[in-house]
């Protein structure tokens, strides 16, 4: 069960690939051909860094930004897209939509669109790691906004009490829908709370996924040693609005830039080229694979049929 | 047959069931430190005590239920299934249907709720309706402790969520309970007493009311029947319709209030399925739109009472046809 180091080139890719993809949904929302969704543009790197870090038996719980979960995990783009425009060959029939899309398949159990939903559930998917000797440990992706929930107070007190196997990652992209985080909470971040129930943490560059990866590795090293759980804060920045469309009016301009210059794929490839990591064709064949791939995706989830109606009351019960 | 309460029943379904499936487990506030036996016979990993947090108890549950396990969590007074209603209804509810069915949640939660003990409103609410109108989940409101045992072990086993509500007046309530009991399926109603006149439907303690009005009614001449609806979702239908074809007339006794209660979808079904057989107009008689009160004679008040019951269908059984 061992993760091979962190491949940046790949990395990057993949990270280009979660951007192509959300600029292909804000597309076709503005035509009119997909409903609206959260995406988590600007936020690729807590995505590709911890989910990477991560194998296969390892099980992820995720919230309405999982796009970048899920397909750093390995989905394929076109059910995801298929999915999102509510047709039969998306990953829950299309009875999901964008905002709780879960994929079993890939170990992404659970995705709920209730802020702090995730973190409810994420404490019994441990219980039955631990209960059913089962060797994986638990990702379950939240962001700053359902920190301030009651429920993540209730979840890290008892997977701490209970030696539960989950790998906390708190994306904090300073955003809870329209309201700036200064504004609902006094320090910069989370884990001191987490500090105070006795749950150890780390806090990283949510704009870097070398160092997220890194960060990742040895968090869940730790839970696999100490078997306790950990949580990871990193620090990042929505750099769309909270659901498209959004013409983020309320975002202050000056902060926003600050961020646009710290993109976390601009940021990587910057790095790569200085490097000499990265050639002109290299890139070029990344871009035109990654065009491909969305193309392919959107092809597929359009000639995927809506579900019959026969399906609204099935699986209601199992 | 052994004769036992209904506390006992459920800790015997819960030791049968345990017994049987390794991967049945049950936690709460004080529920290692309540259900002792439990603890000593299947050890410190399956019987928990938890954090005072009904929400994280319900959470770890359905989380627990997709991936393996077989949960029941004992959340005390179904008032406090409000910390929880998150977890319960917009969770284990509906993430199998939202997932396109890719995961089940077999889970039990159990609460108490009821007049009885004066514990006065926040612990006492009958809440059942609730959840009835809650999609994906299913409920079940027993009255006799055979039913408890029966019923809990049908809950364990089902692959859907199961609320298992017990009324706090019945919890020393003695029965008798088949040695190895079968599991009662869900969704079957018991018919406790058979009558031509009148069909009276209820659950839980006001079945008891429902049986002691039937003994008053037939001094007079006056033959009703008595049917337990015993799971609230799935409704059994037939057993009820099959009953007021007969009868005619249909009284519907409940604690919980009336508006939106299980007595008006009872009353609404039908009024659907079989207006052709009624002879009177249907009646409620149900808790007040009100908090659950603490004093005696108040709580006593809140829960319809036998002569209350009988007053009922003596209306009915002067009322004329309707035709
Ligand atoms: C219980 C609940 N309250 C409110 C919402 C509406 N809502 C959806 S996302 C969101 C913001 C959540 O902020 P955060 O947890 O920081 O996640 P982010 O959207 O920034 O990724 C809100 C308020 C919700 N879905 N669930
Ligand atoms: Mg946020």
């Amino acid at each position: 069960m061992t993760v091979l180091p962190l491949d940046p080139v790949q990395a990057l890719e993949r990270m280009m690939l979660i951007r192509a993809y959300e600029e292909t949904l804000i597309d076709l929302h503005g035509r009119g051909r997909a409903a609206g969704t959260c995406t988590s543009v600007g936020q690729e790197a807590p995505a590709v860094g911890v989910v990477s870090a991560l194998t296969a038996d390892d099980l992820i719980l995720t919230n309405h930004r999982s796009a970048g979960h899920l397909l750093a995990r390995g989905a394929d783009p076109g059910r995801m897209l298929a999915e999102v425009m509510g047709k039969r060959d998306g990953y829950c029939g299309g009875k999901s939509g964008s905002l709780h899309i879960s994929a079993k398949e890939f170990g992404v159990v659970l995705t709920s669109t209730i802020v702090g939903g995730e973190l409810a559930l994420a404490t019994g998917v441990g219980l039955s790691r631990r209960m059913l000797d089962k060797s994986g440990i638990v990702a379950c992706f939240f962001g700053d906004g359902a920190a301030t929930e009651g429920r993540f107070q209730e979840s890290l007190n008892l997977a701490a009490v209970w030696k539960l196997p989950i790998l906390y990652v708190c994306e904090n992209n300073q955003w809870q829908a329209f309201v700036h985080r200064k504004e609902t909470m006094l320090a910069d971040g989370i884990v001191g709370q987490a500090a105070a129930l006795g749950v150890e943490t780390a806090v990283v560059d949510g704009n870097d996924p070398l160092a997220v990866f890194d960060a990742a590795s040895a968090a869940i090293d730790a839970i696999r040693r100490t078997g306790k759980p950990f949580l990871l804060e990193a620090m990042t920045y929505r750099l769309r609005g909270h659901f498209e469309p959004d013409d983020q009016g309320y975002v202050d301009k000056a902060e926003l830039a600050r961020w646009r210059d710290r993109d976390p794929i601009l940021g990587l490839r910057a790095r790569l080229e200085r490097e000499g990591r990265l050639t002109a064709e290299a890139e070029a064949a990344m871009e035109a694979r990654v065009r491909a791939a969305m193309e392919a995706a959107t092809a597929f989830a359009d000639a995927s049929p809506y579900p019959g109606v026969e399906v609204l009351t099935t699986d209601v019960y199992a | 047959m052994t004769t036992m309460t209904v506390n006992d029943a459920i800790s015997a379904a819960l030791a049968e069931e345990m017994r049987l499936d390794p991967t049945v487990m049950i936690f709460g506030e004080g529920v290692a430190t309540k259900r002792h036996d439990l603890l000593e016979e299947f050890g410190a990993a399956r019987v928990r005590n938890t954090p005072l947090a009904e929400g994280i108890i319900a959470g770890t549950a359905a989380g627990a239920a997709a991936t393996g396990l077989r949960p029941v969590v004992d959340l005390l007074f179904a008032p406090f299934l409000c910390y929880a209603m998150d977890e319960i209804v917009n969770s284990a509810g509906k993430l199998r249907y939202i997932s396109g069915g890719q995961f089940s949640f077999p889970m039990v939660v159990l609460a108490m709720t009821g007049a009885g003990w004066g514990v006065g409103a926040q612990h006492n609410h009958n809440v059942e309706s609730w959840f009835v109108h809650s999609p994906g989940l299913k409920i079940v409101m027993p009255s006799t402790p055979a039913d408890f045992k029966g019923l809990m072990k049908s809950a364990i086993r089902d692959d859907n969520p199961v609320l298992v509500f017990a009324d706090i007046a019945l919890g020393y309530s003695t029965g008798e309970v088949p040695e190895e009991a079968d599991a009662i399926p869900l969704g079957k109603a018991a018919v406790r007493r058979e009558g031509r006149d009148v069909t009276l439907v209820s659950y839980a303690k006001t079945v008891g009311t429902c049986m002691a009005a039937a003994e008053t009614l037939a001094a007079a001449g006056i033959d009703a029947e008595v049917i337990d609806l015993r799971s609230l979702k799935p409704l059994d239908e037939t057993a009820i319709l099959r009953s007021v074809a007969r009868t005619g007339r249909l009284v519907v006794v409940h604690e919980a209030s009336r508006l939106c209660g299980v007595g008006a979808e009872v009353a609404a079904l039908v009024a659907e399925k079989a207006f052709a057989s009624l002879r009177a107009p249907v009646l409620r008689l149900t808790g007040p739109d009100a908090p659950a009160p603490a004093s005696f004679p108040l709580e006593q008040a809140f829960v319809p009472q036998a002569d209350a019951v009988v007053e009922a269908v003596r209306s009915l059984m002067d009322e004329r046809a309707i035709a």
